[in-house]
């Protein structure tokens, strides 16, 4: 084992914990925003791709992060996006929508 | 490629965010917030990483997010009734992302000699592989069975035996999967890593083709979950902790979605994925003839006119009729006459978590109105009519009397228990399940037969007319 990986996992661990923490709070009316935002947070896999693609190596590695540029920034755009016009949508009867 | 403080600072402030930008999401008086956290997280993550000396090819990577922009925009207007094929496309574009990143890393980790790929990483690339391919076929297939591709089965396809051929894929990808751990540097290593690649598409897609159209809401909930495991294991190939925690706020996103979905079927993921469900129930119940008792649309105005509580039920027959904005008419019309409308939401109804929510509030119908299914059936027996639009399965009362029926246990709406029903039904066809609706055969209900926009248009025009002015 490389000495990072008692750490790491920690790291994983405990941001599953806080996931299962937040997520079980969301209200039911919004998992369907839920699950398109959680899409783009997921689309982090950018990170990686930007590493691969932008760093000196051989063209057809930087190829393939291309590709998986494209993948993840497409999910970052749409998923964003198409969370935001949902969210809008979401109005009470009386009172504008943002208001406590 | 070490990181600097600057880039691990930047890190931080962005996985916090992205908790903030879920925690936002709770109430639909913050969820906006929480969308502004999400792109701001993400915007810190793509700036500081691309800073980094270490990139040197920025035309590569301005051309990539270009492209990614032209797909993405588009891909954020589909109509919301196509949100769910949508929802399982953009799994698939995650899955591809981190198997296609895990891909590259272990290739050139083999090109540039042994000491790059120790044993730690090997298993953090073979499991983003893994997970990273599965999610991108299998969420193509069901995205395709969500938007009805002709060629792709709705139905669920088995076959005998069909268990023990995927138990065989698996554990030659497993053996294959143990043999470059080993030895990754050995010369046949990229062969045996292909072949893994190759097992893990042809594994996504068998899992899902015997799968049917009422468990989609459960497919893409774990699709999602393993789109996020796959993000994980990219942050441990690369030492990298934002990947870990976005990763594990997916996962666990998709693990609690699919949790609840199970429940509101009263099904195990175990069952979902290797039972396929939606063979036709053979047993016939009783001896009578079954006979529906249809009522015409003016007879059925009548009766709402005269309601105090009128409680809607949604099922997905309402998204494939377009019938939401009709039903807002209605809602309209019923709300003139001081009549309380309510909307009864059962967690399963529609083909993915909170579809029905979704698609009523774009009807602009306020979400204040728009009810579980634990709350409304305590006052469903105070309901004057009960008008099932599309649903079936999600009031069917044999899942809480008839042990032989395959969805026998599954929490339902009561519907059956308000004084009087309605149900707009299509044709005399049972449901996706496969199973006959006791409800439609109760004394109290009554069928209006029809495509469910039209009727509910007839009913608000016969509302509109009959009701002069108030």
């Amino acid at each position: 084992m490389t000495p990072d990986f008692w750490p790491t996992l920690f790291v994983f661990v405990l941001a599953s914990l806080i996931g299962l923490g937040v997520i079980r709070r969301v209200s039911r009316l919004l998992h369907t925003p839920l699950m398109s935002i959680t899409n783009a947070i997921s689309a982090i896999a950018v990170v990686g791709s930007i590493i691969v693609t932008g760093s000196d190596y051989p063209l057809e590695i930087r190829i393939l992060g291309a590709i998986a540029l494209f993948a993840s920034m497409t999910n970052i755009v749409s998923g964003f996006l198409i969370t935001d016009r949902m969210l809008k949508m979401f109005k009470t009867g009386s009172k504008p929508a943002g208001e406590k | 490629m070490a990181m600097t403080g600057v880039t691990q600072f930047a890190y931080l402030v962005a996985s916090v965010l992205f908790i903030f930008a879920l925690h936002w999401m709770n109430a639909p008086a913050t969820a906006r917030r929480g969308v502004r956290a999400g792109v701001a997280a993400t915007a810190i993550a793509v700036v500081f990483t691309w800073a980094q000396p270490f990139i040197i090819h920025h035309w590569w990577i301005v051309g990539a997010i270009a492209a990614g922009f032209i797909v993405g925009v588009p891909l954020s207007m589909v109509p919301l009734t196509a949100v769910p094929q949508r929802t399982a496309l953009s799994h698939a574009f995650g899955g591809a992302a981190a198997g296609l990143v895990g891909t590259a890393e272990f290739y050139l980790g083999w090109q540039e000699g042994p000491g790059h790929l120790t044993t730690f990483k090997m298993v953090a690339l073979v499991l983003e592989c893994i997970l990273g391919y599965l999610t991108l076929t299998g969420s193509l297939m069901a995205a395709g069975k969500l938007q009805e591709i002709s060629w792709i089965p709705q139905r669920p396809v088995t076959y005998p035996g069909q268990n023990i051929v995927n138990l065989i894929l698996l554990a030659v990808a497993i053996g294959l999967a143990v043999a470059v751990i080993i030895n990754p540097t050995a010369p046949a290593a990229p062969l045996w890593f292909a072949i893994i690649i190759g097992l893990a598409l042809l594994f996504g897609f068998l899992l899902i083709i015997p799968i049917g159209g009422a468990d989609m809401p459960t497919v893409i909930a774990i699709l999602n979950a393993y789109a996020g495991l796959s993000a994980v294991a990219m942050g441990f190939a690369l030492d990298n902790r934002l990947l870990i925690t976005a990763g594990a706020l997916d996962g666990s996103s998709g693990l609690i979605l699919a949790i609840i979905m199970c429940k509101a079927m009263n099904r195990s993921f175990i069952n979902v994925l290797f039972g396929a469900f939606g063979q036709v129930q053979k047993v016939i119940v009783g001896g009578e003839a079954k006979v529906y008792k249809s009522e015409t649309v003016e007879g059925a105005a009548q009766v709402l006119e005269q309601a105090n509580l009128v409680v809607i039920i949604p099922g997905y027959g309402m998204a494939v009729a377009q019938a939401q904005h009709k039903i807002r008419e209605l809602y309209d019309q019923l709300k003139k006459r001081g009549i309380t409308v309510k909307f009864a939401i059962h967690p399963v109804a529609g083909r993915m978590p909170g579809h029905m929510n979704v698609l009523l509030a774009e009807a602009d119908i306020p979400y204040t109105d728009l009810v579980e299914m634990e709350e409304i059936n305590t006052d469903m027996p105070q309901a004057d009519v009960a008008l099932v639009v599309g649903a079936n399965d999600v009031v069917n009362p044999a899942a809480r009397t008839d042990k032989t029926s395959p969805i026998y246990g599954m929490p339902i709406i009561d519907a059956d228990k308000a004084r009087m029903v309605f149900a707009i039904k299509r044709s005399k066809n049972p449901g996706f399940a496969g199973i006959d609706n006791e409800l439609y055969f109760a004394d109290r209900t009554w069928m209006l037969f029809g495509d469910a926009k039209a009727v509910i248009g007839e009913l608000v025009k016969q509302l509109a007319s009959g009701s002069g002015m108030h």
